[in-house]
């Protein structure tokens, strides 16, 4: 019996019994085309197609959304999707693409929609047939997301939207957008509300998605401008005016800190990737040379190595210690670090991985020298992407120094 | 065997870490802590030990010096996650003692599995304090000759770096046998034993050089060199502990001053140059307890992976409590640099912890030899 399956509910391990036996019979095959390193980077359509079908045929076997009711379009079960999680994982399947809708959209349709809206948007979204994205930055409000312009005037039973949304990922994919808007200007955090917008609908029609390049050259995000977009007010999540309280849900869950756990596949992008950093950059080590020696043999960056081992592990550690109550003072302390924690290392390992590379570091994408095509490279570079996207290191720090330690509050 | 979700730890280590964190709090707050330890500021003062051998009985009199002994020398027989909870705990309060050492001394003793060794366990279950006595002059515990030899079954020569030697019964020595490396039980008392304590910075223990003449000693095992690499991921994972104790500590001492303390019209906890840190300081605090459990844990279920496991957490609570102790005495500002402020018993505990039985690079050299294999010459 594996570690994870030792204290299932009787649910979950025959839950766990079926999720193996699908998973063994209808793991995807490997991906004709190079698959994103992340959901938030996919390019092309050919790579949707294949992680879509991938995501609907999980959702239909029952993999996705296991603990949303059954009304919604979920499994109706109880704590199980963590244990497809951790059997998806297991058979190193590739990761879902509706990332934003079953990790943010999902939870707060769940927790604040009315029942229709909830009914008509969680089955799709959670199949993955249709892909959600999310509008909260605006080019004058990153960090401080309360500061939001875009504005919602109502009108009757409608309201009409106008401004701009930035980096947007998946916008170009997406049929939805969640959307933090400012429907009072004399109030800040009371004048938000917080909508569902069908923006796939409203192309051309009020909503213009642009796509922006990234510092790597790809394509991925987008900005969107509204521009008198009229949509219904059975769109609204909870009250005028709570937009606010809405987003911290939202965010909750993008911390992996919410009430439900987010389905997420494992990590395989192409059949020759090890798991985690630390596998990849041995055998980097192994393959690289310094001052006339493999990388392997070099004392600094022998240490180096264990110190990213030690970091990787601890990570793993502390999600594992984070389940066992006793051994946590403060209930939130390890939850609230898991964005900052995860993207920082996954930064340094790429850091690591191009000081390992040294003179090949310098090739990119479409040079045939370049060691494992590039892919250092670009992950270095996306890496910033996730220590700035979802409120940046220094926000994290912030929220953890606030509401973990207690210190004075920067807003 | 496999790992347990939760660490191995159960109602039953929790009830005594609980017990545990209540007795110190009561039985020695920090500022009768200080009281006992720092009555008196001389910096060249030579050798001190300043311990309440009344709490160690009490400790005692508790079962925890036989709390990891073997149910067949007597002792309660439980796992390394209970000697870590309570190895944490005596960190938190920066607990002058033999309890650490005796700790130690325990799994030293328990992989000897000779006669002459449980009957050691033993003595520990009834209350004898020991500590190790394996350390060269270079600072070496294995891996290179002691400075003790044996003739004719006495021993001569001296062990460097002996942890509470002042306060313990008896030490356990390691000799050097003509080539072969054996380990032995010397007695305080006996004759040809005497100690030459050193002076330290830490206030929180006394160490000394046990110089010995043609002393009396029992043998415990003629194969030191296998009986130390058994017992080494328990020793490393007590120090770990200890340190996130600690560690814990400082951080929260810290927070409560940047909460207090004002300047520029503002609690100083405010600025993030204050606030990033101390976050930086819990993140690692959280890695290396992590390791300490998942280490300790390994222990317990006889994992292979348990020296790997335990390489990890000494590494990473010395390096977090070089960082951590820096920044506690940094954020307190004028007072934290002054010998009234309670910050400087941890600074100095935490910067002895961290360096005994090796620091971050070393433990990362051994991990990486075990994890890379040996650096190709």
């Amino acid at each position: 019996m594996s570690e994870a399956a030792r204290k299932d509910t009787a649910e979950q391990a025959e839950f766990r019994e079926y999720c193996r036996e699908w998973l063994d019979k209808n793991a995807p095959p490997p991906a004709p085309v190079r698959l994103p390193l992340s959901a938030i980077e996919i390019m092309t359509t050919d790579q949707l197609d294949y992680m879509q079908a991938w995501q609907k045929s999980a959702y239909d076997a029952g993999l996705v959304g296991c603990d949303y009711p059954v009304e919604c379009g979920g499994g109706g079960r109880t704590d199980c999707q963590r244990v497809a999680n951790e059997e998806m994982q297991r058979a190193g399947t590739p990761i879902f693409p509706n990332i934003i809708g079953l990790g943010m959209a999902a939870p707060t349709v769940f927790f604040h929609a009315q029942e229709p809206l909830k009914q008509a948007l969680l089955p799709k979204l959670l199949s993955g047939e249709e892909i959600w994205c999310q509008g909260f930055s605006e080019p004058g409000s990153g960090s401080d997301l309360a500061s939001v312009q875009t504005f919602a005037e109502r009108k009757g039973d409608k309201w009409v939207i106008n401004g701009h949304k930035v980096w947007t990922s998946l916008a170009h994919f997406a049929t939805w957008m969640i959307i933090l808007v400012r429907t009072d200007k004399a109030h800040k955090y009371e004048g938000l509300s917080y909508f569902v917008v069908p923006i796939k609908a409203a192309l051309g029609k009020g909503v213009t998605v642009r796509p922006l390049i990234k510092m790597t050259a790809e394509t991925g995000f987008n900005e969107v401008l509204f521009d008198n977009l009229e949509i219904d007010d059975s769109m609204r999540l909870d009250e005028v005016g709570k937009g606010w309280d809405v987003a911290m849900t939202t965010l909750a869950h993008e911390r992996g800190a919410g009430k439900l756990v987010t389905p997420a596949a494992g990590g395989r992008r192409d059949a020759n990737e090890q798991a985690g950093f630390i596998g990849g950059l041995t055998s980097l080590a192994k393959d690289s040379f310094r001052n006339g020696r493999r990388a392997i043999d070099d004392p600094v960056m022998r240490d180096r190595l264990m110190q990213m081992m030690i970091r990787e592990q601890g990570f793993g550690l502390n999600q594992k210690r984070m389940r066992v109550p006793a051994l946590n003072d403060h209930p939130m302390r390890i939850a609230l670090q898991f964005k900052l924690a995860i993207s920082e290392l996954a930064q340094d390992a790429s850091e690591l991985a191009l000081d390992l590379e040294g003179a090949a570091s310098s090739l990119y994408l479409g040079d045939e020298n370049a060691p494992a095509g590039g892919k250092w490279a670009l992950s270095y570079m996306n890496s910033f992407g996730h220590t700035i996207a979802a409120g940046t290191s220094e926000v994290q720090r912030n929220i953890l120094g606030e509401r973990v330690l207690g210190l004075p509050k920067t807003k | 065997m496999a790992m347990p979700k939760n660490f191995g730890f159960g109602e039953e280590e929790q009830m005594l870490r609980d017990a545990a964190r209540r007795f110190f709090e009561d039985r020695l707050p920090t500022d009768k802590l200080h009281k006992l330890v720092g009555e008196d500021p001389q910096p060249a003062k030579g050798p001190q030990c300043f311990w309440e051998p009344a709490l160690w009985n009490e400790m005692v009199a508790l079962g925890w010096t036989g709390l990891a002994v073997p149910e067949r020398a007597g002792g309660i027989g439980m796992g390394c996650v209970a000697v870590a909870a309570l190895a944490e705990e005596a960190g938190r309060a920066a607990l002058p003692s033999p309890l650490i050492p005796t700790l130690q001394a325990t799994y030293l003793l328990a992989a000897c599995g000779s006669e002459s060794a449980d009957a050691a366990l033993s003595r520990i279950a009834e209350g004898s304090a020991m500590t190790l006595a394996l350390t060269n002059r270079q600072g070496a515990w294995g891996g290179a000759a002691s400075d003790v030899r044996v003739s004719d079954g006495r021993l001569s020569g001296t062990a460097w770096y002996v942890q509470d030697a002042a306060k313990v019964e008896a030490y356990l020595v390691r000799a050097m046998d003509g080539d072969s490396e054996k380990l032995y039980l010397v007695e305080k008392g006996a004759a040809g034993v005497t100690l030459a304590g050193d002076a330290i910075v830490d206030l929180t223990r006394d160490q000394a050089r046990l110089n010995l003449e043609q002393a009396d000693a029992v043998e415990l095992s003629d194969n030191a060199a296998s009986i130390i690499a058994a017992a080494e991921p328990a020793l490393f994972t007590i120090l770990a502990a200890d340190m996130c104790g600690a560690a814990e500590w400082q951080l929260q001492t810290t927070v409560e001053y940047a909460k207090v303390r004002q300047q520029f019209e503002r609690q100083i906890g405010f600025f993030q140059a204050i606030k990033h840190p101390l976050v930086n300081f819990m993140m690692e605090i959280d890695i290396a307890r992590s390791h300490t459990y998942n280490a300790a844990c390994s222990i317990d279920c006889a994992e292979p992976g348990a020296a790997v496991a335990a390489h990890m957490a000494k590494s990473a609570a010395s390096d977090m409590a070089a960082f951590g102790s820096g920044r506690s005495v940094q954020f307190h500002g004028g007072i934290g640099f002054t010998w009234e402020c309670y910050v400087h018993i941890y600074f100095k505990r935490q910067n002895h912890n961290l360096r005994l039985m090796g620091d971050g690079p070393y433990h990362r050299d051994r991990l990486a030899s075990i994890t890379l294999g040996s650096e190709a010459a």
